[in-house]
This record gives structure tokens, C-alpha cells and sequence, in this order.
């Protein structure tokens, strides 16, 4: 189910996002481009990945498009209305709509607040008044699968598996119809990874909820989300279908980031694209394509002219020579 | 020959809640030249491990039983000034955090100086060996590197510098706790690959202690797969990968993502939480989340020998 | 992980047990437990009115009629000492509250607001700060006479500016923690965020502070009297009794004895209380010394 681009029923639709941080003293201002220049849409019912490693801008983008963070340009539109351009009270509607989990489970909860009164603080900051909050306690609470006397439980007597629960209850408290997840597996152990992934997915197929996720993880990737995009340096190098960039991926980061994706398996020949020399920082960014410096199949181009986006299929690519399914590096420079 | 041996090594924390019995009989050997990983989640006794072969154990812990040989030397009847000396000299650490062992207000090179006080060396032949450290470690320019400071670096680099610190002594161990959990995809395979080339190239043992499978997987020869302060499973990596015996090993294994070739929806989980070690079962310690449990699990299983050098505290090793 | 239910019913236990382990936490609840209790009940442990002038009894050292003997004036001490604890008691605690009040206020808006408003409350918290108390003490009497108010006044002036930068570095530190981003995320309010989210986490700490520093508003109260800046004669009041003892300390030490003793018996008590509160609660307070 992969309705793609322009598919005209997106409730989330991203142009062009922009968000610049000003960094440095008084005299030696300066404006760094967190997030340059990013568009996607995610349609309802869909589980959309941001994949990046630290530093790509993947957590920035989400907060700008919760409004947590103020963007420099573009335009986020949610569920047909522009959001952007809302202030802290027109914006209030919309958090109940839109709902965001946040990266460390226990931390994202108020630690002097008890399970019960956190699940139920969204129907408190929405006036909802016509519902029995010590009902809607037991409800949310089961609906998570934990136990009705975890209400009276603090954050820090919650197991990190079970702080993400409370977490989720949260989120899906007034039937959000998105929710956005960064990193929804951080500082879980394996065994209870797959726990919050299939609740979390179980909950998008009962209540037909978007989904964005936020995470360095491909693996997750590979089996919650239907379409992902790959970030470097603030932007969008790769879009699509996930088992399509999975089986075949075009962009040589993309490429890398999945060879380099150690696997449980001692028989496994590893045939892993290595990237030499580190994240360029953000402060100077490499001219032409951004990635030319790490690049192993760069050529004299890249190192000049910033790429076009190419699109083939439901696929973008932020590329000048897009890669062929299962190619490999010309040569192995000397590795990192 | 086998560098460290511990056998039987017990553990207990005096707690408000009762003695806590951290480690219960905990028997592994990590062999001259090879790279021992532990894998286990949280809680289950990885960090006391390292804490008790390390004699670092917190104030509240003792020893109580067992012992820990490292090379030829009965760690757990050592004084606190030799085992003082073994540190950083012949058993060394990287842990998860670079900064813990970088100071941030010396010179990376002043750092390295210090480190090799016992060495007997001049100071120009202390700077050469650190400068060929940095170099072997592949930080770029090392003899400029060499004067910088720690937070000049970037996080990878700094995990790098912190290997060459520890590997500077020529130790003949060096336990590696989760070292690469903090640095991404891309730089933990550069630095898996480098840990391997280095050891070696210098031929020390490795204990390397991590939650995360794939890593392990590539690395280690041998793995020891620990739960709730038991060491379930031992054996090649081969061996506990594609041969699990112990139940805990084989769901672990299942619950990666990684390990579901197929894409699913619906990902394996252990469901139930590991029992509180103040009120430890009477039976085998995953009894309560393991599917296969038959009556015989309410007593303590036997560490079963499941065939060259595999062993799986488990009744139903055998048959699994 | 296991049997939540009975451990938070001995909760508010705890504290307390483990506070009257420790020597020195015995010894002040038992020292302030005195002076509130003698204080509270004053009418019934003295026969004696504090401001009944007898001049027949002048000057009258310790007996059993008089337990710590007359002044000046003929007017019982143990009387005056326990009415003075009134005093000294209900202007610490009123003001040592007035000053939690306005320092949680001010130290909240500070960390929480914008960046202009932090940066000229400290400036005005500063400023404050580096008057000392004594000139503070004088020309606030300068322009309002002295009175209890001035007391009052005097000790929140002194305690608010430490104690809203105590808020106000804890809520800037818990401002972008990712909970208040959750509730921000949420649609909560600012006031909400406040009071629900940054409050509870940042006032235990004050609070243990505050304990401590009971004795020192006692002391700034007794040394006013003392100085004839505080309480106006004839209320009793420690400092007041201190001084009228002073005038006479050779003939009759027993006037600034009663004055002295519960001035320094409270203090001990209050400081020795607030100590075993800050090490079994907070021991990283510990450095502030």
C-alpha cells in the first residue's frame, strides 16, 4: 500500500522545510542549516521512516513539523490546513491531532507525576470534560497492556519497556491521527523492542493512525515502515518505497549506511562499502554534492554542482549517478 | 592457554531489600588471542562482571565464592595496591563513553606520556610509541594530533584515541564495555574492524561486552550469553548463532529485527520481566518466561556440555 | 518492581526515622520541639504576665516564683522568653515563607521566561545580594520606623534573591528536558507546565535550604530587637530581653542569660534539624556548605 507522490489524500504534506540555527558570539554570528530544504508527504494509515545518522537533522525536522521548532521556510500543512504559520494557541487544535513520543522512555515522563495522571494529562490540557478520567485511565492502560494498578506507579518504577507504554497511552489518548516517534526504541533491550513495534503497530491498524518514525535503526525500518527517507546533513538523499531501497538502494549513502548494518550472522561475508573520513561538519558544508567527500564512486561533478533530485518510480534521489541495483564501489579507497 | 578463567563466580550486593545475588556461579575463559563477547540485556550482571575481574566492585558488594585467574595471578586475593598496578598495565578498559577516560584539560599526547610512567622509556621514545599509537589507530596527522586536546575530536575519533590509550601498554586483556553502543552505523563498523586488526596485531585477549548481536556476531570468537547474573550459554559464535541451546538464547536471538529475513509486522518478543535477585526462584532463572518450562525446571538445571566446548545451563539442553 | 502499595503508605515514615537516627537530627527535633511547645503553650506554663510591670520585683534573680528571675521592670523572664518565642517563631516562619513564595515566583519566571527578563532579574538579584543586611536593616527603618514589618521585609529581601536563583538554575536545566517538550508537544500552557511539570521537581532542595536558614531569619529578628530596629518595646521579644540584660551584665547576668539561651538553643536545633536534612535528602547540597 504505497500511495506515492501527489497522492492527493496526504495528511501530513512537507515543502521545502527549512530550519536554521544561529549559532556563535554577538560578533561572529552565524546561521547553520539544520534542515535544507525538505518535502515528503505521509498519507493516513501510513508508516513513514526518517532514517539518519546523529547530526543528520532527522529530530530537528520532526520538532519542526510539531511546531516545537520554529522553521526558517517552506510550508508543513496538516490534514489540509497550514500549521506553520500558527501561533501557540491556534496551534492547540492541532496537538490533538498530532501527537509526538519523544526519544528516552522514562525521561519523557514527568517524574513527579503517577502513570495514571500522565496518560490522562492530554483530556486535562484539552478540557476534555466529558469523559471519567479514572475510566479512561483503565482503558488507555489496557489498551497498552499494562495493568490497571500501574496508575498509581511513578516513572522511575516503570521498567524502560513499560515507561514506553505509559509513552504510547499517552499519545494515542485523544485518537491523534498521527503520530510521530523518535526513536521509539531507544534504551529498549531487544526482547522488548519488538513489544513497543508491534503495539505501536497494532494501534496504527486499529485506529487507521499515521505514523512517522524517527530512528537510526534500519532493521526497524525494514519491518515497520512503508515508505522511509534517508537524511545526510539536513537532507532528503534518498526517498521511496522501503523494500525497494532496501533490495536495491540508488544513493551511494544509502548504499553504505545499509552494508555497514553489522548482522547477527557469524557466516556472513561482509561485503561493506566503507566511508572514509567523517561527517563534514555543518558549519562547512562541502560544495557541489554534499556527500562528495565520503563518496567512493564520486566523480570531478560532484565535487561542483549540487545534484538534482532524480526520480525514477516512486524513488528520489538527491544524485548525479544514481546507482545500479547491486553496485559496488569502483575501488576501495583506503578506508576509514 | 587461557588468559583470564573465572570459575564459579559468585556475587552479592547487600541491599535495603535483602542480599541481591548478582552473579550466580558465573564460569567462562577467555583463551590467549581471542575475543570473548558477552551479550545479555539489561540487568543481567554484565557491568558487576566486569566491576569484580576489574576489583572495582562497589562498596555494598562482595565476592562470596569463586575465583578469577588471570594469568596464573587469584584476582580475588589480591591486594588493592597490585591490583592497582594490573590496571591500565596488563588488564585494560574502553568503555562506552570516550570521556571517561580522556582528561579534558591535558594534551592527548601529555595523556599518553603519563600512561607509559612504568614503561622505563625516555620521553622522545614515550612521544614516538604514542604518536605511532594515534598512527596505528588511523587518526589522520598524528603528529600534530598529538598535541591536541580531547574535545578537539569528534566522538569517533575520540573512541579511537581512547583504544590507543588502552592499548598503548601492550595489556594482555582488554575489556571493551559496549564501546561502539554510542557511535553510529557507519563509524561502529570502522571501529569493530579496527578493534579486530589491533588485537591482532598486538595479540591480546579481548572481552568485549555488548547488547547488540550483530556486533558480536562479527567480532567475537567466542560468546557467552549471560540473564539475570547467570551465564546461560557459552560456546564459539558459531555455535550459540546458529546452534542456540539455552531457551534465553534462542528467543534472543529470534527478537532481532536483523534475524527476520522476512518482513513482518509482527516481531518476536519475550514477554515477562527477569525475576528480582533479592528473591531469586528456587529453579533455573528463566523459568517463568520460557516456553519449553516442564516440571523439572523448579530445580537448579546443571551447566550441560552440549559438545565441543558448548555448554547450556538448561535440563532440556540436549533436546533443544 | 514489587509491592508499590506498602511502600508508599510508609513513605512519610521514612524521612522522619531517618532523621532521628542520626544524633545530631535527634537532638534538634528535640531542641525545636522544646521551643515550639514552650512557645505555643506559653499561657499555661507561666503565671506570669510578659508585660505586667511589678516594680517591687525588680531585678529578682532565679527561684522557683520566677524561674529565670525579673528585669528591669519586675516583669517575669520566663514568661517574657516564652512569649518572645512567639515572636521570633512566627516571624521566621512568616517570613521564611513569604521568601519561598516570591523566590519560586521570581526564580520561575526568570528560568522559564524569556532571556532579557532572566538577565535583569539576576541583575536586580545581584544587586540586592551585595547590599549587606545590616545597612539594609537600617535604612529600611530609616523609612518605615521600626516594627515587625520592617523584620519581615528585611529577611525576604535577604533570602529571595538566593532563593530564586536556586529555581531559576534548576528550571532553565529541566526547561529543555525532553518531559517539558512532551507537554509543550501536548498543548500545555505555560502556567500548566509550571505548576504541574517544572514546580514539583525544583522546590524539594529549596525547601531543605529553607530549613536552614530558620536560624539565621531567628537571629536577623533578635539582633533588630536588640538594636531597637525590630519589635517595639514592651513586646517581648529575645533580642529585646538580650538587650535589656546587656546594660546590666555584671550585676545581673541572669537577664541576658534568658535572652541569650533560647536565641542560641533554637538556632542549634533548627540548624542541626536542616543539616540532617540536607545529608539524608541531598547530599549534593553538602558543598554549599
Amino acid at each position: 500500500m504505497h500511495i506515492g507522490r501527489g497522492g492527493m489524500s496526504a495528511i501530513l504534506d512537507v515543502r521545502d522545510l527549512r530550519v536554521t540555527f544561529r549559532v556563535g558570539s554577538i560578533t561572529q554570528r552565524r546561521d547553520i542549516l539544520g534542515v535544507a530544504g525538505v518535502s515528503f508527504e505521509v498519507n493516513p494509515g501510513e508508516t513513514f521512516a526518517l532514517v539518519g545518522e546523529s547530526g543528520s537533522g532527522k529530530t530537528t525536522l520532526a520538532r519542526a513539523v510539531n511546531g516545537l521548532q520554529e522553521i526558517s521556510s517552506g510550508s508543513v500543512t496538516f490534514e489540509g490546513n497550514r500549521i506553520d504559520t500558527l501561533d501557540t494557541r491556534s496551534m492547540k487544535p492541532v496537538r490533538r491531532r498530532m501527537s509526538m513520543m519523544f526519544q528516552d522512555p522514562v525521561g519523557s515522563l514527568s517524574p513527579r507525576m503517577k502513570v495514571g495522571d500522565l496518560v490522562t494529562e492530554p483530556f486535562r490540557i484539552h478540557g476534555v470534560a466529558d469523559v471519567n478520567l479514572r475510566e479512561e485511565t483503565r482503558r488507555l492502560l489496557s489498551l497498552v497492556g499494562l495493568p490497571a494498578d500501574f496508575a498509581e506507579r511513578y516513572p522511575h518504577q516503570l521498567s524502560g519497556g513499560q515507561a514506553r507504554r505509559v509513552g504510547v497511552a499517552r499519545a494515542v489518548a485523544l485518537n491523534p491521527a498521527m503520530i510521530i516517534a523518535d526513536e521509539p526504541t531507544a534504551g529498549l533491550d531487544v526482547s522488548v523492542q519488538g513489544e513497543v513495534l508491534n503495539l505501536l503497530n497494532d494501534l496504527r491498524e486499529r485506529m487507521g493512525l499515521a505514523m512517522v518514525i524517527i530512528t537510526h535503526n534500519l532493521h526497524v525500518v525494514h519491518h515497520v515502515a512503508d515508505r522511509m527517507a534517508v537524511m545526510y546533513l539536513g537532507r532528503f538523499v534518498e526517498t521511496g518505497d522501503t523494500e525497494e531501497i532496501f533490495q536495491a538502494p540508488a544513493h551511494p549513502y544509502t548504499a553504505a549506511l545499509l552494508s555497514a548494518n553489522p548482522e547477527p550472522d557469524p557466516d556472513k561475508a561482509h561485503d561493506r562499502i566503507m566511508l572514509p573520513a567523517e561527517v563534514p561538519s555543518l558549519l562547512a558544508r562541502p560544495p557541489g554534492c554534499e556527500f562528495h567527500t565520503r563518496c567512493p564512486w564520486a566523480q570531478s561533478k560532484c565535487s561542483t554542482e549540487p545534484p538534482a533530485i532524480v526520480e525514477r518510480d516512486e524513488r528520489r534521489i538527491a544524485c548525479h549517478f544514481p546507482l545500479d541495483p547491486g553496485a559496488r564501489p569502483p575501488e576501495q579507497k583506503g578506508a576509514a | 592457554m587461557t588468559v583470564l578463567t573465572i570459575k564459579d563466580l559468585n556475587v552479592t550486593f547487600s541491599t535495603e531489600g535483602g542480599d541481591l545475588r548478582a552473579l550466580r556461579d558465573v564460569s567462562f575463559e577467555v583463551p590467549e588471542r581471542r575475543i570473548v563477547g558477552i551479550v545479555g540485556e539489561s540487568g543481567c550482571g554484565k557491568s558487576t562482571l566486569i566491576n569484580a575481574i576489574l576489583g572495582l566492585l562497589a562498596d555494598n558488594g562482595r565476592i562470596d565464592g569463586g575465583s578469577i585467574l588471570f594469568e596464573g595471578q587469584e584476582l580475588t586475593a589480591l591486594s588493592a595496591p597490585k591490583m592497582r598496578d594490573l590496571r591500565g598495565q596488563r588488564i585494560s578498559t574502553v568503555f562506552q563513553d570516550p570521556m571517561g577516560a580522556l582528561n579534558p584539560v591535558l594534551s592527548v599526547g601529555r595523556q599518553m606520556q603519563n600512561i607509559q610512567y612504568r614503561s622505563g622509556l625516555s620521553r622522545a621514545e614515550k612521544d614516538a610509541r604514542s604518536v605511532d599509537m594515534l598512527r596505528l589507530v588511523r587518526i589522520p596527522d598524528p603528529e600534530h594530533a598529538w598535541a591536541r586536546y580531547p574535545h578537539e575530536f569528534s566522538g569517533g575519533m575520540k573512541q579511537r584515541i581512547a583504544i590507543a590509550m588502552a592499548l598503548m601498554m601492550e595489556p594482555a586483556l582488554l575489556i571493551a564495555d559496549e564501546p561502539t553502543t554510542a557511535l553510529d552505523a557507519t563509524l561502529e563498523v570502522a571501529t569493530i574492524e579496527l578493534l579486530q586488526d589491533l588485537q591482532q596485531q598486538i595479540g591480546c585477549s579481548v572481552l568485549f561486552i555488548s547488547h547488540h548481536l550483530g556486533v558480536i556476531a562479527e567480532l567475537c570468537d567466542d560468546v557467552v550469553v549471560m540473564y539475570a547474573g547467570e551465564v546461560v550459554e557459552r560456546g564459539t559464535t558459531r555455535q550459540v548463532f546458529n546452534t542456540p541451546r539455552h531457551p534465553y538464547s534462542i528467543r534472543l536471538l529470534e527478537c532481532d529485527p536483523a534475524r527476520q529475513a522476512e518482513r513482518t509486522r509482527n516481531l518476536p518478543t519475550i514477554p515477562g520481566e527477569i525475576p528480582d535477585l533479592r528473591r531469586r526462584p528456587q529453579g533455573c532463572i528463566f523459568a517463568n518466561r520460557c516456553d519449553r518450562k516442564v516440571a523439572a525446571c523448579d530445580e537448579l538445571p546443571p551447566d550441560v556440555a552440549v559438545g565441543d566446548g558448548q555448554v547450556a545451563r538448561c535440563i532440556l539442553a540436549e533436546a533443544v | 518492581m514489587f509491592a508499590a502499595a506498602s511502600e508508599d503508605r510508609r513513605q512519610w515514615l521514612k524521612p522522619l526515622v531517618r532523621i532521628l537516627r542520626e544524633p545530631l537530627g535527634a537532638l534538634g527535633i528535640a531542641l525545636v520541639i522544646l521551643m515550639v511547645g514552650g512557645a505555643a503553650l506559653a499561657d499555661f506554663l507561666s503565671a506570669f504576665e510578659p508585660n505586667k510591670i511589678s516594680p517591687r520585683d525588680r531585678f529578682q534573680g532565679p527561684s522557683l516564683t520566677h524561674l529565670l528571675g525579673t528585669d528591669q521592670l519586675g516583669r517575669d523572664l520566663f514568661s517574657r522568653v516564652l512569649h518572645g518565642g512567639r515572636i521570633a517563631l512566627s516571624v521566621a516562619l512568616f517570613a521564611t515563607a513569604a521568601s519561598l513564595i516570591i523566590g519560586i515566583v521570581l526564580g520561575l519566571i526568570a528560568g522559564y521566561g524569556p532571556r532579557w527578563l532572566d538577565n535583569l532579574m539576576i541583575l536586580l538579584f545581584d544587586s540586592i545580594k551585595s547590599f549587606p543586611t545590616v545597612m539594609l536593616a537600617l535604612a529600611l527603618v530609616t523609612l518605615f520606623g521600626p516594627s515587625l514589618t520592617a523584620v519581615v521585609v528585611v529577611v525576604v529581601l535577604v533570602n529571595v534573591p538566593g532563593y530564586a536563583r536556586i529555581i531559576r538554575t534548576q528550571t532553565l536545566a529541566l526547561k529543555t528536558s525532553e518531559f517539558v517538550t512532551a507537554a509543550q508537544s501536548m498543548g500545555a500552557s505555560t502556567a500548566r507546565i509550571l505548576r504541574h511539570h517544572i514546580m514539583p521537581n525544583v522546590i524539594g532542595p529549596l525547601l531543605i535550604l529553607a530549613s536552614m536558614d530558620i536560624p539565621v531569619v531567628i537571629a536577623i529578628e533578635a539582633g533588630m530587637s536588640f538594636l531597637g530596629l525590630g519589635v517595639r518595646p514592651p513586646t517581648p521579644s529575645w533580642g529585646a530581653i538580650l538587650n535589656d540584660g546587656f546594660t546590666a551584665i555584671r550585676d545581673t547576668p541572669w537577664i541576658a542569660i534568658a535572652g541569650g539561651l533560647p536565641i542560641i538553643l533554637t538556632t542549634l536545633g533548627f540548624t542541626f534539624l536542616g543539616e540532617t536534612l540536607r545529608d539524608v535528602f541531598d547530599p549534593r547540597l553538602k558543598a554549599r556548605g
